[in-house]
């Protein structure tokens, strides 16, 4: 059966609600209409993920030879365009001896982690779940 | 900043505003189940903070 051009569109329209919500946390929500949780999200993930580099949290590289590794790096992927701006301007080396290196990845992954779940209560909102 | 009991009620805050603001539409239930999580957490991290204090033995 095939899907027709109203279904085509509302999955489009999906896929780039899914793809705004996790490039910019929040923007799902705000695009959904619903303004208060998105200027949270807005706020507070990428200012959690900005404290994590700030304790000199590492974004960790995609090391299929190292399965937590890759694990941590997915999780850090989560922030979506934060991420690929922290990565451009130079942040996120880590610094193993740091005191605060091991609080610093635990921000960062779980900013990112954070994100992954924003955009995904953006999709139940969209198909009507929520 | 290197305190870690800092740290950790930073870490907390911003998970429970997260989850609560994801769990619940009303504002004052996010509150409420962002206050309950916030405080969770404190309590638990002391709790196993002290529970750890002899190791090692």
């Amino acid at each position: 059966m095939r899907a027709t051009a109203a279904e085509e569109s509302q999955s489009g329209n999906l896929v780039l609600l899914c793809l705004a919500s996790w490039a910019i946390p929040g923007a799902g929500h705000l695009w959904l209409g619903r303004r208060n949780k998105g200027l949270i999200f807005l706020v507070a993930l990428p200012l959690m993920f900005a404290i994590g580099l700030a304790l000199r949290g590492r974004l960790f590289p995609f090391d299929f030879s190292d399965p937590l590794v890759l694990l941590e790096a997915l999780a850090d992927f989560g922030m979506g365009a934060t991420y690929f701006l922290s990565k451009a301007l130079g942040y996120g080396a880590g610094d193993v001896r740091a005191v605060t290196y091991e609080y610093g990845n635990a921000f960062l992954v779980v900013a990112g982690l954070l994100n992954v779940l924003v955009v995904i209560d953006a999709y139940d909102i969209a198909v009507g779940r929520k | 900043m290197r305190s870690h009991l800092l740290l950790l009620v930073l870490f907390a805050f911003f998970v429970s505003l997260v989850f609560a603001t994801i769990a619940k539409d009303d504002v004052r239930e996010q509150v409420r189940l962002g206050a309950v999580m916030f405080a969770g957490f404190i309590a638990c991290a002391i709790a196993l903070g002290w529970l750890m204090y002899p190791l090692p033995l």
